[in-house]
């Protein structure tokens, strides 16, 4: 994805990972901004199907080329499915962030944490002011 | 210097030092000397060393001495391969890349595992890592190691394991090679890895498919560790079902050198990849379509993963790796695998030759390859010192050093240095020992029977 974008649907974490909420559980992946600073994904070291994560705590982690970063957990829940295409294909992270380059999908267990995440207007401001 | 960095005298440097613990008078050093006097004394001490060049040696127990080809000096002693320092720059270092490139390609082949690391720095220390590995793998903190894997490999396992907050747990021997019944026993669901080694401490030859069952029935990993000289006429670990094959790789084309340094190797499946510890070199094209190589998978390693390094080293062992593989190049495929033929061959013949002198016995029959382990009818070390005083024979290895079992045991290596007159010769010294010894005891036991009375 050559040029930057964060839709309006999904929420953010200052830590660069986007929610988006659907119900009672949500998907999780890496921002625009997130995957161009660490460059051509290599590999996903994905958590377990039924691992529970904590809000603002690594719960993955991606290789690049130039990097290895942990992911952090925009909101807390249990782990229901892991992104598997990206073990053949993670390039797809680089090339749809918000798409087929998901990483998990969360069965979110505190609700109220959604309220604390940044919209798509502060995130921008957000990395403006960076 | 003092007045520049505003310090009165050099004893205020010491001041943090508490008083009880300072030495309060000079240090008893002798008087300086010249150059040409620090020569001769040095000369004098390392005189009184016994190596392997003029003793006859036998000793093995991990390190061997091996004949090592003129042609592993004449390249590892070349300017641009005289350097540890790490190849990051692809763009200047093709030439060390490649050999790593070449000896990773030697390894996994004969380890029959898909991926091999550049080198580690010996075989304790790439067991211990193999243990991080297992940790990371499965996550789980508890190892199950067979007695017959070298001492110093389970010591390091041992310390490494304190700070994983990892359980041990050793199976014996029975008959020279690894309790399949123990080790079944003792490997559970909470196992990270199995530890075995072939040819083992005792130079038997582990059925290692047979005792790795247990690992696969319970999803631990096995780790084999092996002799390289071996692999040329064994079926390698890989075709076995371990996941890691790794070991210490002096006996190709590293002397004895006072035990140092040395390197080890380190191969395993492809799914354990990004938790292998050590460089890994990889082949590539460069922006023309030329083949060229790089340092590959960078991301373990600790300048850019910090602490979440799997491994960190730095200074790998290229230049013994180096050596290595030039010794490998240089016997060939063919070579090799003669070579191991040899010292199963000459092997067989010091077992039976030992095992025909009076007072020697064989401690197992397993079958070996290269070492094997007797017992003396005497004291083991009043029998190595008189051989050597002698006759000029370091005859092996007292097991009983790190075997309290087997006191009695000797444990006897041969390379292909070691003729058949030379084997001839330390039958006959250890039979003249034990019966001299024999003869002393019995003089000693009689006189001080006659004291008492």
């Amino acid at each position: 994805m050559a040029d930057a974008s964060y839709p309006d649907d999904l929420r953010y974490h200052p830590e660069h990972d986007w929610a988006r909420i659907e119900g009672e559980e949500a998907t999780f992946g890496i921002t625009w901004y997130a995957q161009d600073s660490l460059g051509e994904v290599v590999f996903y070291d994905p958590p377990e199907v039924g691992a529970t994560i904590a809000k603002d705590t690594a719960y993955a982690e991606v290789e690049s080329v130039k990097a290895v970063s942990d992911v952090i957990a925009p909101l807390s829940g249990e782990i229901v499915a892991v992104n598997e295409g990206l073990a053949d294909a993670p390039e797809r992270v680089n090339d749809d962030p918000y798409g087929e380059g998901w990483l998990v999908r969360v069965r979110l267990t505190d609700q109220a944490e959604v309220e604390g995440l940044l919209s798509a207007a502060d995130y921008r401001k957000l990395l403006e002011s960076d | 210097m003092l007045a520049a960095i505003g310090v009165g005298s050099v004893a205020d440097l010491f001041e943090q030092v508490p008083e009880p613990l300072r030495l309060g008078r000079p240090l008893e050093l002798p008087a300086g000397m010249s150059e040409a006097e620090v020569y001769e004394r040095l000369a004098a001490l390392a005189g009184r060393n016994a190596d392997a060049e003029e003793e006859v040696c036998f000793v093995g127990a991990g390190m061997y001495d091996h004949y090592v080809p003129a042609i592993v000096d004449a390249i590892t002693q070349r300017s641009e391969f005289l350097t540890p320092y790490t190849p990051y720059q692809p763009e200047i270092s093709q030439g060390g890349l490649q050999a790593m490139f070449e000896f990773q390609t030697a390894m996994s082949e004969l380890t029959g595992l898909p991926v091999s690391n550049a080198g580690l720095y010996e075989g304790p220390s790439s067991v211990a890592s193999a243990g991080y590995l297992a940790i990371g793998a499965t996550g789980r903190r508890r190892f199950v190691v067979s007695r017959g894997v070298h001492p110093h490999s389970r010591e390091t396992l041992a310390t490494y394991s304190v700070g994983f907050g990892a359980e041990l747990v050793e199976v014996g021997l029975e008959g020279g090679v690894t309790d399949a019944a123990a080790l079944a026993d003792a490997v559970d669901g909470d196992t990270a890895a199995v530890f075995l080694q072939s040819p083992n401490f005792l130079g038997a030859v582990e059925d290692v498919e047979a005792l790795g069952a247990a690992a696969k029935e319970n999803g631990a990993l096995l780790v084999v560790a092996a002799d390289p000289m071996t692999l040329g006429i064994l079926r390698p670990p890989g075709e076995q079902g371990a996941d890691v094959a790794l070991g210490e790789g002096q006996p190709l084309g590293n002397r004895l050198d006072f035990g140092g340094p040395s390197f080890g190797f380190f191969c395993a499946t492809e799914e354990l990849i990004r938790r292998m510890p050590g460089r890994i070199a990889g082949e590539t094209d460069d922006v023309d379509g030329r083949r060229g190589f790089v340092l590959a998978l960078q991301t373990r390693e600790q300048h850019i993963r910090r602490e979440k390094a799997t491994h960190n080293i730095c200074t790998a062992q290229a230049l013994n790796a180096l050596a290595a593989m030039v010794h490998l190049a240089w016997l060939g495929r063919e070579g090799f695998r003669e070579l191991g033929e040899l010292l199963a061959r000459r092997t067989a013949y010091a077992r039976e030759r030992l095992a025909a002198v009076e007072g020697v016995e064989l401690l197992h029959e397993a079958p070996v390859v290269r070492e094997f382990a007797v017992r003396l009818d005497a004291p083991v070390e009043r029998v190595l010192a008189k051989v050597a005083a002698e006759r000029g024979i370091a005859a092996g290895y007292p097991l009983g050093r790190e075997y309290p079992e087997h006191e009695d045991g000797l444990l006897v290596a041969i390379t292909e240095r070691r003729t058949r007159a030379q084997i001839d010769a330390l039958a006959d010294a250890l039979g003249a020992a034990i019966s001299g010894s024999v003869d002393l005891v019995a003089n000693g036991a009689t006189k001080s029977t006659e004291g008492v009375a």
